[in-house]
């Protein structure tokens, strides 16, 4: 039981019809959203409660529950904001682009849904510097929205006043953490902050702030139009809704596509990416959920139900649902060394064991490439891994230390091969 | 009042406490570097981990967490002691081990700390880090490959200091440490971040390689470049002072001093004065103390003798000096060297008697005619502070470059008269408004006029004073207490035109008024009162004598000898006995210990430490007027004193920050 059409949120994701205002209003998007918001912002938040949602930045956190953190009555000295996380960065990553690029005005009217909802007084779409043509198509759709007057001053005739800001990223990867975001917004270096206090307390300018990925505010007008029981009809109990999958990797046809949560590995590679390249017994092991999540062998995955509660069984993650399929043609260590070499490249500097830790992991990666280390490293290794994991500021630290803790976990005999291929094993047989 | 359990132990811990502090308050020592009780939080070293219940079943930055009811935290677990090895280790592997070249060695945080969280041994196999150095100017020393990344120098110069000077450039592993395209530090303040520095990444360029932290005696003491009297620690070997750091004193000085107060101290060793001079045919000759003593009795001056105090004495040097001239029956004392003649019969009118510590406290501050960052650094550090919690700042005089914001209101004092109206409402609406007058404005007479505003804006009030003067000289308000006024200021002992004039340490006098009096230089320094000399008297610098100091708010503070002075330069007050006996009078006093009591018996506030009390300001005089443009005094914050004259250090300091040359060494 595939998703059918009629239940796709996103009907533009692969751009066959223009993204503009009236081509959006065709699909459906603005339709009556003043109606939306006369139902009010607790029977909003109640119905996403009640959808299932949870966020697609990565974490999975429950999105009504996110929005329900906001202070309950105005503050005019202190208003609340909305930040919408567009900055996509996660290698495998691409379905925001997808929505802005084709569907940006789901976007900026789930912005004006969630902004209402949550009280906010305007929402900063924060795009990733690298999409500049995405960045562009976001500029116009806002603009067309104001001109329509569905946006600004009295949004859609609603009575409430919501501005929408696009904000242009530098390109690093960290300013998609939350806080790192709300610092880059504020116009700083992009660090993480200290958590507590969390940003519904105090977060852009010292507001009460929420950020949300962009597809979890994408889906919320559906969701409000077609009914929470409509959302959580698809997928198993606490992983429901659709997503957006994107496969990446040794695939027939790679591609980005929303299927219903928790659609068997095996059944979202047959029928949306014409299978495995060489065929299922080709499959080596898959990355489900981006980079930072732990790789998983290709005989767990094969029949694992592609969501939250489903992949953390299997010590990985839905992440963002960024499928890495890698077949028996891949080198399996260099995989991992790479995306060592990104977490190091990208990690912010500011606490200790993710600034000094990366730069370790991926060196003895790299040795590990060809077998230029001792057996006893690999445990080293896994020792640094635990030594960064959990103890920074953000996730880096631990997006950085789990596809190493996955490859070790699963390929052990290999490196340990390479190793011995190398030479450097000799000690340690006698 | 949370309650919490630190290993087992329950204790309460005031509300708004970190997890940290709870900690401490158990008696546990958390291992830190980027926490510091007067920065904000950044949490990013990560060494201050403890496990803590309930919360996420991993290690907690103890220093970010708010304490809270019914926490259970435990520092010695097995968790807390892998998390510390951990961390310790990731600082190690890039950090250099050249321990034995490096200036921190003996004082070094992660020295210490590495004995006492560290693993025994490195299991880090790669090439480790290295990062170019970094220019910070002639005080900041950077071996940048030292550098851990704790951001307290940024933090500090940016929450403090209030000048965006120090960051951080790149990210991950490449993140460096540096000023602004390397420009050198200004700010006043900026020596500062080598004593936040847990490592050696940032260290004392004119002290590198001097000493190690264990051959120094210390010596606890009072700064007097400023009239703050910030708390120094003077430390030094043998007969030289290598150097001096702050120490803490919230109510002065917090744990900050200027850059002049810290560096100065090379100038203790250059221009000194170590023998007697006696002018012979307009030229100095060397002579020896009995000769001087002839010249001076031969004189016969009776009554005719009066002293000049310079800005740098200590009490007990001044009243000796009285005692001197009461004994021959003068009481021609004055110590405001360049003609200031405010009145002095209240003291309470020409006292800073918000406090330093109070000044945080007040919202609405106008400043006359003071270029606080100049003045008194430490102030200005109190009003940042000020304006942070929320106070509005308004100035009158040249406008400078402030730390906190300000509006200036114009350049003459003829503003005073007619303050815009959002002034005074602001002020009038102010729950702890306070007035400063400066140097600038003292000299145009202008403190009458200042408090007849005091009166009118309110800003004296039920446990508030926030009428302020603040001084230049340390010896300033000592000096007043002491009676060294006259009515008409130094003009009065012009007119009287004394045969003696005792220069103790005068170095700002316009000597040209004293043609026809013998002039006796008692000082250290070959500055401009041994210029103008006729008989030179070497006497002790600051760190070469006890003495009690009062600074601008009436603190009574005491600093101890650290060294003796050099050559045959004696502690003043011994000179001014001998010099009793030359001119055959008593003084009451043989001992350094009769004289302080003396002093105390005529003075008792001298003999208590603390805020003296004033009293109540003075009644104001309603139709008081000042006008004139303002001149602030100090026209080069490094070259102040004669001390700082002589100081290379602040000489290239001079040259380099404020006069923008390029120094050779620089540019290499």
């Amino acid at each position: 039981m595939a998703l059918q059409d009629k239940d796709r949120i996103f009907t533009n994701v692969y751009g066959y019809q223009p993204w503009n205002l009236d081509a959006a209003r065709a699909r459906g998007d603005w339709d009556n959203t003043k109606a939306i918001l006369e139902k009010g912002r607790d029977a909003i938040i109640e119905e996403m409660k009640a959808s299932g949602l949870r966020g697609r930045g990565g974490a999975g956190f429950p999105t009504g529950l996110k929005w329900s953190f906001m202070p309950k009555e105005p503050d005019t000295k202190r208003p609340g904001f909305l930040v919408i996380n567009a900055d996509e960065s996660e290698p495998g990553s691409c379905k925001d682009r997808e929505i802005i690029r084709h569907d940006p005005h789901k976007l900026i009217e789930g912005a004006l849904v969630a902004g209402f909802a949550m009280g906010a007084r305007a929402a900063y779409i924060y795009i990733r510097g690298e999409y500049i043509r995405e960045a562009e198509t976001l500029f116009s759709a806002v603009q067309e929205a104001y001109d329509a007057g569905l946006v600004g001053k009295n949004a859609s005739g609603s009575g409430y006043d919501f501005d929408v800001f696009v904000h242009r990223g530098a390109g690093a990867y960290i300013c998609g953490e939350e806080t790192a975001m709300i610092e880059s917004l504020e116009g700083k270096k992009g660090q993480p902050r200290l958590k507590p206090p969390f940003p519904a307390g105090a977060g852009l300018y010292g507001c009460p702030t929420t950020v949300n990925n962009v597809e979890s505010i994408a889906v919320a007008p559906t969701i409000m139009r077609r009914g929470a029981s409509w959302f959580s009809g698809f997928g198993r109990e606490n992983n429901h809704g659709t997503k957006l999958f994107q496969i990446s990797g040794h695939v027939e046809k790679p591609c980005v596509v929303e299927e219903e949560m928790s659609i068997p590995f095996r059944e979202l590679i047959e029928k949306h990416c014409g299978g495995i390249r060489g065929g299922w017994d080709n499959l080596l092991a898959v990355i489900p959920g981006g980079s930072s999540v732990p790789l998983v062998p290709a005989e767990q995955i094969i029949d694992a139900p592609m969501d939250f509660d489903g992949l953390k069984e299997l010590q990985s993650g839905l992440g963002t649902a960024a499928v890495i399929v890698m077949d028996k043609s891949t080198d399996v260590v260099r995989a991992i060394s790479r995306l060592s070499y990104f977490y190091k490249h990208e990690s912010c500097g500011q606490c200790t064991p993710c600034r000094e830790g990366t730069g370790w992991m991926w060196r003895v990666m790299k040795r590990l490439e060809t077998g230029d280390a001792a057996v006893e490293e690999i445990d080293m290794l896994q020792q640094v891994t635990k030594q960064v994991e959990g103890h920074t500021i953000c996730a880096l630290g631990d997006a950085a230390a789990w596809p190493i803790q996955g490859l070790i976990r699963h390929f052990r005999p290999e490196l340990e091969r390479r190793i011995a291929e190398a030479g450097n094993m000799a000690e340690a047989a006698e | 009042m949370p309650k919490v359990t630190v290993d087992g132990v329950e204790l309460e811990v005031p509300a708004g406490a970190t997890v940290l502090q709870a900690c401490e308050l158990a008696g546990k020592e958390i291992p830190r570097f980027c926490y510091h009780e007067r920065l904000s939080i950044a949490g990013n070293c990560r060494m201050c981990l403890v496990e803590v219940k309930p919360g996420p079943p991993k290690p907690q930055a103890s220093c970010a967490l708010p304490a809270g009811e019914g926490q259970e935290i435990r520092t010695d677990s097995e968790m807390v002691k892998k998390a510390r090895e951990g961390v310790m280790e990731f600082l190690l592997i890039n950090h250099p081990l050249d321990c034995p070249i490096c200036d921190q060695g003996g004082e070094c945080d992660l020295q210490d700390q590495a004995m006492a969280y560290g693993r025994g041994a490195t299991r880090y196999e790669e090439n480790k880090r290295a990062v170019t150095e970094k220019y910070m100017g002639p005080l900041i020393k950077t071996v940048m490959t030292r550098c851990i990344h704790c951001t307290r120098c940024v933090r500090f110069s940016e929450e403090v200091a209030g000048v965006d000077e120090i960051g951080a450039l790149y990210r991950g592993e490449n993140m460096q440490i540096t000023t602004y395209l390397e420009h050198a530090a200004k700010h006043e303040m900026s020596a500062n971040v080598i004593d936040l520095c847990p490592v050696g990444a940032l260290t004392s360029r004119p002290y590198a390689f001097e000493a190690r932290p264990w051959e120094l005696k210390k010596t606890l003491s009072v700064d007097v470049s400023d009239a703050c009297g910030s708390n120094i620690r003077v430390d030094s070997r043998g007969r030289e002072v290598l150097r001096i750091l702050p120490r803490v004193n919230d109510d002065v000085n917090e744990e900050w001093i200027s850059d002049k107060a810290r560096y100065q101290v090379d100038g203790l060793t250059r221009r000194r004065l170590d023998r007697v001079w006696i002018r012979k045919n307009g030229k100095l000759a060397a002579a020896s103390w009995d000769e001087a003593f002839d010249a001076i009795a031969k004189v016969n001056a009776g009554e005719s003798i009066a002293a000049v105090a310079g800005d740098q004495l200590d009490c007990e040097t001044m009243y000796a000096a009285k005692k001197l001239l009461s004994a021959k029956s003068s009481s021609l004392l004055e110590g405001r060297q360049t003609g200031m003649d405010y009145d002095t019969s209240n003291l309470a009118a020409v006292n800073f008697n918000s406090t330093f510590a109070g000044i945080e406290l007040a919202d609405a501050i106008l400043i006359v005619g003071s270029h606080v960052r100049w003045e008194a650094p430490l102030v200005n550090v109190r009003l940042r502070k000020a304006v942070k919690n929320g106070a509005r700042v308004f100035l009158v005089g040249p406008e400078w470059e402030t730390t906190f914001g300000g509006e200036f209101l114009g350049e003459d004092l003829s503003v005073l008269g007619d303050l815009p109206s959002h002034v005074t409402d602001a002020m009038k609406a102010a729950e702890r408004p306070a007035i400063i007058v400066g140097g600038g404005a003292i000299a145009k007479g202008a403190i009458p006029r200042a408090l007849a505003l005091a009166e009118e804006l309110g800003v004296v009030k039920e446990d508030w004073n926030g009428f302020n003067v603040l001084h230049l000289a340390a010896a300033r308000m000592g000096g007043l207490m002491l009676g060294f006024a006259q009515k008409g200021g130094l003009a009065d002992i012009v007119a009287a035109k004394p045969k003696v004039l005792l220069s103790l340490g005068a170095d700002d006098v316009d000597y040209g008024q004293f043609a026809d009096s013998l002039k006796v230089y008692v000082g250290h320094h070959g500055d401009n009162g041994a210029h103008a000399a006729d008989i030179i008297l070497p006497a002790a610098a600051y760190t070469e004598k006890a003495g009690t100091y009062v600074n601008t708010e009436g603190r009574v503070q005491f600093a101890e000898k650290a060294v003796f002075a050099p050559g045959d330069a004696r502690e003043d007050w011994t000179i001014l006995r001998a010099l009793a006996d030359a001119l055959d009078v008593e003084v009451g006093f043989d001992t350094f210990e009769e004289l302080r009591a003396a002093m105390i018996a005529e003075v008792p506030a001298l003999g208590v430490e603390g805020l003296a009390d004033y009293g109540a300001l003075p009644a104001a005089d309603k139709d008081a007027k000042a006008s004139g443009a303002i001149a602030y005094p100090i026209k080069d914050f490094y070259l102040t004193n004669a001390i700082a004259r002589a100081s290379a250090t602040m000489q290239r300091c001079s040259a380099e920050l404020l006069h923008g040359e390029d120094l050779a060494e620089a540019a290499e």
